[in-house]
């Protein structure tokens, strides 16, 4: 016997009431009932960090939470990064101005990580970054482009 | 849908978790998820139902007694890391935690998740090893108060009953001036330690009074290195001395497993238990903490 329960969430500032099978992972929910397939599973078992969410502004992993766990929270997706009009969150044009992405599929988590962790951390430094990336996996870029677009995002958003 | 099907269940109180457990006989209890989700994703458990304690207020909570540090078991791992009181009564957390996973896993993952999952390499259970905390469980016949050397039954098993569930894990403070030291070998940052080593002194005066050792990822269960923390009482602070109990680590019981052999691990203790020794000599002596 299927087991529902009916959750109200608050996606990217949009509000979402509806019934959920009590076993689907916030990430599935996200992309296959929301339809915002930005979120990205990648081993859903913890480990590659693509699927990072924001969960009331803290970053988790979106595979490891049930969507019923997250009645009555707010969930901020990739595609909840840039402003309304479009313009890009200063992670994302500084990731397109130093290639921090090739394939794109680490893209939202790290964007998703590094916005929560700026926030908490505005002067990080290289080391400070890749340690908190560590739990973000790219195969492609070797991180090096991923750590230079954040240092330089960290530095626009202190408005320097 | 990765997980097989369940019930899922969201009580508020313990009161409530635990009447669950005692009615329902396959029941998982769900915390931070960040090792019972993958297991679940993964079919390696499938329980009838899943108990889920996020609800349950009562069990996060982090109070100062006065003479321990009361930690609720749904404390998570990066609200611990925020206490005033860990920063200043039991500074040697922030260092084992930063080692816990990523600063995601640490938002959702809570002490008493990681203290029932029981990973023989986890930072938390080595912790609670070097200073004989205290486990509080709650059942039907009320509270029971576990040592933490009697905690781990066997490998990733604590010593919990199926309708008793982890209430809070109390540390008894070590004196103000304490010296401290958490230090692991990962293959890479945010792995579980292929060996831990967390190190807590008191001095009396230039010597030491009381010490302890505890070396996780060894063996299946956080070990206490006993003899060595003998060799220390009441010698100065000297290398020579850190090398003696550090010979000591060299002979600690290690498992093998596909990629480390247990002559790595007892070569790493050694290392380890060393280096942690001598950096919490530097704390104490520069009246740091
Ligand atoms: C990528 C990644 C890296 C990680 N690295 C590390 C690491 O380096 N070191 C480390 O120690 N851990 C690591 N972990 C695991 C750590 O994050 C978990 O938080 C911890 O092991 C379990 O805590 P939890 O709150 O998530 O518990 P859960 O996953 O919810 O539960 C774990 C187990 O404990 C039981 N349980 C939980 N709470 C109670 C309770 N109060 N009473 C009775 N039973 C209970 C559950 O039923 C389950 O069997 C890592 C995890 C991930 C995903
Ligand atoms: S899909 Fe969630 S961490 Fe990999
Ligand atoms: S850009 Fe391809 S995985 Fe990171």
């Amino acid at each position: 016997m299927p087991d529902y329960r009916n959750i109200n969430v608050v996606v990217n500032g949009v509000k979402h009431e509806l019934d959920v099978e009590t076993r689907t992972s916030l990430g599935d929910f996200l992309r296959q009932e929301i339809k915002l397939t930005g979120t990205h599973l990648g081993c859903e078992h913890g480990v590659c960090g693509a699927c990072t969410v924001l969960l009331d502004g803290e970053a988790v992993r979106s595979c490891l939470m049930l969507a019923v766990q997250a009645n009555g929270h707010e969930i901020t997706t990739v595609e909840g990064l840039a402003e309304e009009d479009g313009s890009l969150h200063p992670l994302q044009e500084a990731f397109w101005k130093h290639h921090g992405l090739q394939c794109g599929f680490c893209t939202p988590g790290m964007l998703t990580s590094l916005a929560a962790y700026l926030g908490d951390n505005p002067e990080p430094n290289e080391r400070d970054l890749r340690e908190a990336i560590s739990g973000n996996i790219c195969r492609c870029t070797g991180y090096q482009s991923i750590v230079d677009a954040a240092l330089d995002a960290a530095k626009k958003m202190r408005g320097e | 849908m990765k997980p097989a099907a369940f019930i899922y269940h969201d009580p508020k109180t313990s009161k409530e978790v635990i009447e669950l457990l005692s009615k329902y006989e396959d029941a998982k209890i769900l915390a931070g998820g960040q090792s019972l989700m993958p297991m679940l994703n993964m079919r390696f458990v499938v329980p009838d139902h899943v108990i889920d304690i996020n609800g349950v207020k009562e069990l996060d909570s982090v109070f100062d007694n006065g003479s321990s540090l009361e930690i609720g078991a749904m404390t998570r791992q990066s609200n611990l890391s925020k206490s005033q009181d860990v920063k200043t009564k039991t500074p040697i957390f922030l260092e084992a935690l930063g080692n816990v996973g990523h600063f995601q896993t640490r938002n959702r993952g809570t002490i008493g998740g990681s203290l029932c999952h029981l990973d023989p390499a986890a930072e938390i259970p080595c912790l609670m090893a070097a200073y004989d905390a205290v486990m509080i469980a709650e059942g039907p016949n009320g509270l029971r108060e576990i040592p933490f050397s009697e905690w781990p039954l066997t490998y990733m098993i604590p010593s919990l009953e199926p309708d008793e569930l982890l209430i809070k894990v109390r540390v008894p403070y070590w004196n103000s001036h304490h010296g401290y030291s958490f230090v692991e070998f990962a293959r890479r940052h945010g792995d579980f330690a292929i060996i831990a080593v967390a190190v807590l002194i008191e001095m009396d005066g230039k010597t030491i009074s009381r010490a302890s050792i505890s070396v996780g990822g060894a063996d299946i269960r956080p070990i206490r290195l006993f003899e060595a923390e003998e060799v220390l009482k009441g010698e100065n602070l000297d290398v020579r001395v850190f090398k003696s109990a550090a010979e000591i680590a060299r002979k600690v019981d290690a498992m093998s497993d596909a990629y480390v052999t247990s002559s790595y691990r007892q070569r790493l203790a050694a290392t380890l238990v060393e280096r942690a020794l001598v950096q919490a000599a530097e704390r104490v002596s520069r009246g740091e903490n």
